[in-house]
């Protein structure tokens, strides 16, 4: 019996792959010489804290291999039995009709001769395309790599990606503090240290760090606020359920309204300012407008922003908000307001640019950058080593179409965008326009640019290539994506995907792609790159990973970098495409491109399967906005700063450079908008407890980034999560999607635990089975966003109740604001009642 | 020859269920004779965990209990499989033999802890065997405590003063799961939850203000303790046994005194307790 390993890398870490006569049969935490680990170590008062010699993955992970065998991998090319490319194509049966098995030769024939006929016909702009996120790993397979080459090449028409995790930052932080290049989150650098030296209490609002982890970190961060409590730090949890990190940490948890945070902030400001407790001397030289905040704290709109007005909105006692401002300002605070300092549920819902806003200025009135006092998420900022530069998937060099990797970059002259969240509308009620850039990473102005589609002069899509199929369980009001795909102007549509995902069966062709497990690639631990620059230091080891092929593509599954070349083989762009590259080969330009060969030979690397990069003997700590705390130029080496190393380099990214309370940017470009106005206001949500559809409508739905699955990946084709009650609950031989309620708002509703509820409101319907618990604020209603399971009880039809916990078929549409075109998912009243079948 | 043993600290486990999963990676369609026998893909659960919720809204508490095989010193499964189906190995690790077991469904209930569970399809008892086929290739723990991101799972030689697992023994208050069944486990715990008892107080006349400082004391029997509300007027009592009966006191200067009598069947939360003005 001839066993071997091999190394490969996730979305949550890096992976030892045994496999014996063909077969994968262990996945263990990347084994790794134990010599290779040079731990670091960080002093604060008489203690020190290393971490163990160990890569802590996520759950889901440890699931990886049934994932690889899951029967719910697409094995073979498929046809729609009902689509005839040469004649009736029956779009309107999309999602109903079944499938018939085809050979590759006549499903690359379809595919090639679908997008040669719409790019002959109406020119490549008619193809659109995009992917799903983070299904696998390694820049040569990743999502930004193969698929965005190939499309570009067919100058097709890209479809702008929502900032879905963070909109509220996004949108709205940014106007206050910058770091637009960080798509408004903040450096995190070194804050571990700082946490663990200076810090004495943490506010983790709207933040579960033990649930969505660094992002990509896996669980290496779960170990520091072990360390933080056992120190002392007090911990607070501001969210409207006993979240899984507040499960573990214990500490005070305040239960809040959903859409009320602002207001909630706003008390907080209200306290400091009555008190006088705020970091005077900071506003004063280190902030704009805040003589006009202030007078609106106090009420000049005729209503002081007191805790005894902000306990009517978010339903937190009026003493509890004092108690916890006067702690806050006593005590040298963390405000955890998200996975990456920012980031949470608050943001993601109506004027969560409001929240997010809120959340930088109360920092700023306690002296942003001062020892201990941080926007950190608590999930990155470990001491690590950032001289050695490997690129992250959303680096332009960490693209095969836009990297110096290629001997020849791929330029798309297509002007024509669409966006995410409105695909489905610009497909059914074209025109749609809409405001700024998607991900505005590269200047605030980029959230002022105003987009109509169809674009002069270009013509409405007509082919849909769409890589994997989360959005029934990740987008929102999802129903108007089965529209979309059953719109007959849609002509032709193909999926490209590992697994049966929620979109797949909308496709016209299917094509089975294979892991990276069964493909070569190389990629780095966490480390995302771009506009997410050091994410690594997330781990508590930078690890460069070989991923090396474990297993020949399994059933008839290829490469999505195999299949798209011998699409581009048809079309005549074969050795443009692929440059007669093999994947390996790609992954060698990679590392050529980087700074491992100083380090490490190829041989050696490709061979031994990783690199770990220790820190550098001489590393010096740089805490995030420390220089700017202290007034001296940029520090840390966050390479998006466009300010650093320039005669401006002790400012933040605003226009005026400074913490603005009043924004200038909003100022110039939105002075009279009234719900992201130049400075924060509390607005009611639309859809909340002061809304006409409340009456009707009672319960709040909240559905955060979920715990054991990475947005809807690893949920459905890995059966094992099944089995965790906190994922799925198996009932009736059905793995139902828990929905937590309290037991009083189920005691009205004659629900018992364990029961199948229906969750419904006007746009959809869906069962959920019940799970009654204390650790939620009665009249929320508590269900993860991102099932993998679309299983509508009629199959094909919109609005048609689903089964499988896709919840965000209940969630609005309606942006964050009119000129703030981010997700709301957490605006959303609902109704349920015992499902009886 | 090491003794091997596991100490499970709770208060450190998040629930992330790696234990769990990395064992069903191990064991899900892989033999490993004679050890043991494939496990099936799913229904077996040789790590468990265990999720407590106690309390009530919104004085929560949430514990996970992951729960292996205990590998115990007096086991009942061992003492009921003469024919030597299970048995215990010159380590301590207690082994089911798939190949001697074959058919004694009666092994299953053995385990009071109901850590053994049948196979259907093979109709052999199974059970965690602490990863034995990997510790004698030289591993140096289970796949259960390799994967554990939070240190919650401690493995090792219970023989060896320098180890890990002594190490833990020695400066924690470790204690026994179901300490009445009498089985000699070789793993313990840390942590397990007990009772609490926590309210809030609230001082009837000044309402926008938490109430802190306020005297609470604990009396049970003839012992008492006091403590003082934290800045949210919060108190807690952590620790206590189950079904007894406490007196809880609030004092404050200037407002009537409190006390009421609290039986711990479950944890309670006393809610808001409001202390009205000396009249």
């Amino acid at each position: 019996m001839s066993e071997k390993v091999f190394t490969n890398c996730t979305n949550a870490g890096p992976i030892s792959v045994y496999v014996r006569d063909g077969k994968v049969v262990r996945i263990r935490p990347l084994v790794a010489d134990e010599k290779d680990f040079k731990p670091w170590t960080i002093n604060a008062g008489a203690k020190s804290y290393t971490p163990p010699k160990k890569f802590n993955l996520s759950p889901y992970v440890h699931a990886e291999r049934q994932r690889l065998y899951s029967e719910d991998r697409i094995k073979y090319p498929m046809i729609r039995e009902d689509f005839d490319p040469n004649g009736n194509r029956n779009q309107k049966n999309r999602g109903k009709s079944p499938y018939k098995r085809i050979s590759w030769d006549e499903a690359l024939d379809v595919v090639a001769g679908e997008i040669k006929r719409v790019k002959e016909t109406y020119g490549g702009p008619a193809i659109t395309g995009m992917t799903s996120s983070h299904h696998n790993w390694g820049v040569v397979g990743y999502k930004m790599g193969p698929l965005y080459r190939f499309l570009n090449m067919l100058e097709y028409t890209p479809v702008f990606d929502n900032p879905d995790s963070w909109e509220g930052w996004h949108w709205g932080a940014t106007h206050t503090y910058g770091f637009y290049w960080r798509l408004g989150m903040p450096e995190q650098y070194d804050l571990l240290e700082d946490a663990l030296q200076n810090s004495e209490m943490i506010v983790y609002w709207s933040n579960d760090p033990d649930s969505t982890r660094g992002t990509y970190t896996g669980q290496d961060s779960t170990i520091w606020r072990r360390w933080l409590k056992e120190k002392g730090v007090q911990m607070v949890f501001i969210d409207p359920f006993h979240n899984y990190t507040a499960a573990t940490m214990e500490g005070k948890w305040i239960p809040i309204r959903m859409g009320s945070g602002t207001a909630m902030a706003m008390a907080i400001a209200h306290v400091w300012i009555t008190e006088d407790t705020y970091d005077k001397a900071y506003i004063e030289n280190k902030s704009i407008g805040f003589e006009d905040f202030r007078k609106h704290i106090m009420g000049d709109d005729g209503q002081p922003k007191t805790p005894e007005w902000a306990e009517h909105e978010c339903g937190v006692k009026a003493r509890v908000i004092r108690a916890l401002a006067r702690e806050w300002a006593s005590k040298r605070t963390v405000l955890s307001a998200g996975a990456r300092g920012g980031e949470g549920g608050a943001c993601r819902e109506a004027y969560g640019t409001e929240w997010a806003r809120m959340m930088v200025l109360l920092q700023a009135m306690q002296g942003l950058g001062k020892p201990g006092v941080s926007i950190w998420g608590t999930t990155m900022g470990a001491p690590s080593n950032t001289d050695i530069w490997f690129p992250g998937y959303a680096d332009p060099d960490g693209r095969m179409g836009t990297s110096r990797a290629a001997d020849k970059q791929i330029h798309n002259p297509t002007e024509q965008r669409l966006y995410r969240l409105t695909l489905p509308d610009a497909i059914l009620n074209p025109p749609i326009d809409w405001r700024g850039e998607g991900f505005c990473g590269q200047s605030l102005e980029q959230q002022c640019t105003d987009f109509v589609y169809p674009m002069e002069g270009y013509p409405e899509v007509k082919l849909f290539y769409r890589y994997g199929g989360s959005f029934m369980g990740t987008m929102s009001d999802t129903n108007k994506w089965v529209r979309m795909y059953q719109s007959p102007k849609l002509e032709f549509v193909v999926n490209q995907d590992c697994w049966w995902n929620s979109e797949t069966g909308f496709a016209d062709v299917i094509l089975p792609a294979c892991t990276s497990l069964e493909r070569e690639d190389v990629g780095e631990w966490g480390a995302a790159g771009g506009y997410t620059v050091h994410a690594s230091s997330g781990c508590n080891y930078r690890i460069i990973v070989r991923q090396q092929k474990c297993i020949e593509p399994l059933w008839e599954s290829k490469s999505d970098y195999d299949i798209l070349a011998l699409i581009a083989d048809r079309l005549g762009m074969g050795e443009e495409f692929t440059e007669n590259k093999t994947d390996l080969d790609w992954a060698k330009a990679f590392f050529d491109l980087s700074d491992l060969p100083k380090y490490i030979t190829w041989e050696e690397f490709n061979e031994k399967g990783y690199y770990i990069a220790n820190l550098p003997e001489d590393y010096k700590s740089t805490p995030s906005l420390r220089w700017w705390y202290e007034g001296r130029e940029c520090d840390t080496p966050d390479l998006g700063n466009p300010k650093r190393k320039t005669g401006k380099a002790n400012e933040l990214g605003t226009l005026s450079g400074k913490i603005e309370f009043v924004s200038q940017s909003l100022s110039e470009w939105f002075p009279d908008d009234e719900e992201r106005p130049v400075m924060p206001k509390y607005i009611p949500s639309w859809e909340g407890h002061r809304s006409e559809l409340f009456k009707k409508y009672p319960l709040q739905l909240v559905s955060p980034h979920p715990r054991f699955s990475f947005h809807t990946h690893y949920d459905k084709h890995t059966s094992w999560l099944d089995e965790i009650p906190i994922h799925r609950i198996i009932k009736d031989r059905y793995a139902w999607w828990p929905v937590r309620i309290h037991p009083s708002d189920a005691e009205t509703r004659g629900i018992k635990n364990s029961d199948i509820v229906r969750l419904y409101n006007d746009r959809g319907s869906v069962l959920c089975i019940a799970v009654l618990t204390e650790r939620i604020k009665p009249g929320i209603i508590h269900s993860y966003a991102s099932s993998a399971k679309y299983d509508p009880l009629e199959k094909g039809k919109p609005g048609s109740t689903d089964r499988g916990g896709c919840v965000n078929l209940l969630t609005s549409s309606r942006m964050l604001s009119k000129n703030a075109p981010g997700m709301t998912p957490n605006s959303c009243l609902i109704e349920i009642e015992k499902w009886e079948g | 020859m090491a003794k091997y043993g596991m100490v499970i600290d709770v208060n450190k486990c998040n629930g992330c269920h790696n234990c769990f999963l990395s064992c069903r990676d191990e064991y899900a369609g892989n033999d490993y004779l004679p050890y043991s026998a494939a496990q099936p893909l799913h229904g077996q659960y040789w790590m468990q965990i265990g999720e407590k919720e106690r309390g009530s809204y919104p004085k929560v508490k949430v514990s996970y209990i992951p729960l292996p095989c205990l590998h115990c010193g007096d086991a009942p499964c061992i003492a009921a499989s003469p024919n030597g189906a299970v048995q215990r190995r010159s380590d301590g690790i207690v082994l089911i033999d798939p190949e001697k077991a074959l058919g004694k469904k009666e092994i299953v209930n053995t385990c009071p802890h109901r850590v053994i569970f049948w196979n259907e399809e093979k109709n052999i008892p199974q059970k965690c065997t602490f990863c034995a086929h990997l510790l004698d290739e030289g591993y140096k723990e289970p796949r259960c405590a390799e994967a554990c991101p939070t240190g919650a799972l401690t493995f090792g030689d219970l023989d060896d003063p320098e180890s890990e697992v002594v190490k833990v023994l020695n400066t924690n208050k470790t204690e026994e799961l179901q300490q009445a069944y009498g089985l000699k486990p070789k793993v313990v715990y840390i942590g397990l939850p007990k009772r609490f008892i926590a309210g809030e107080v609230v001082f009837g006349n000044h309402q926008g203000e938490c109430a802190e400082g306020v005297k609470v004391t604990l009396i049970h029997d003839s012992e008492s303790k006091t403590i003082e509300t934290d800045n949210y007027g919060d108190f807690e009592f952590e620790g206590l046994t189950a079904n007894s009966s406490y007196t809880i006191r609030v004092e404050h200067e200037g407002y009537d005194s409190k006390e009421m009598t609290v039986q711990t069947r479950l944890d309670m939360n006393l809610g808001e307790i409001v202390l009205q003005e000396e009249a």
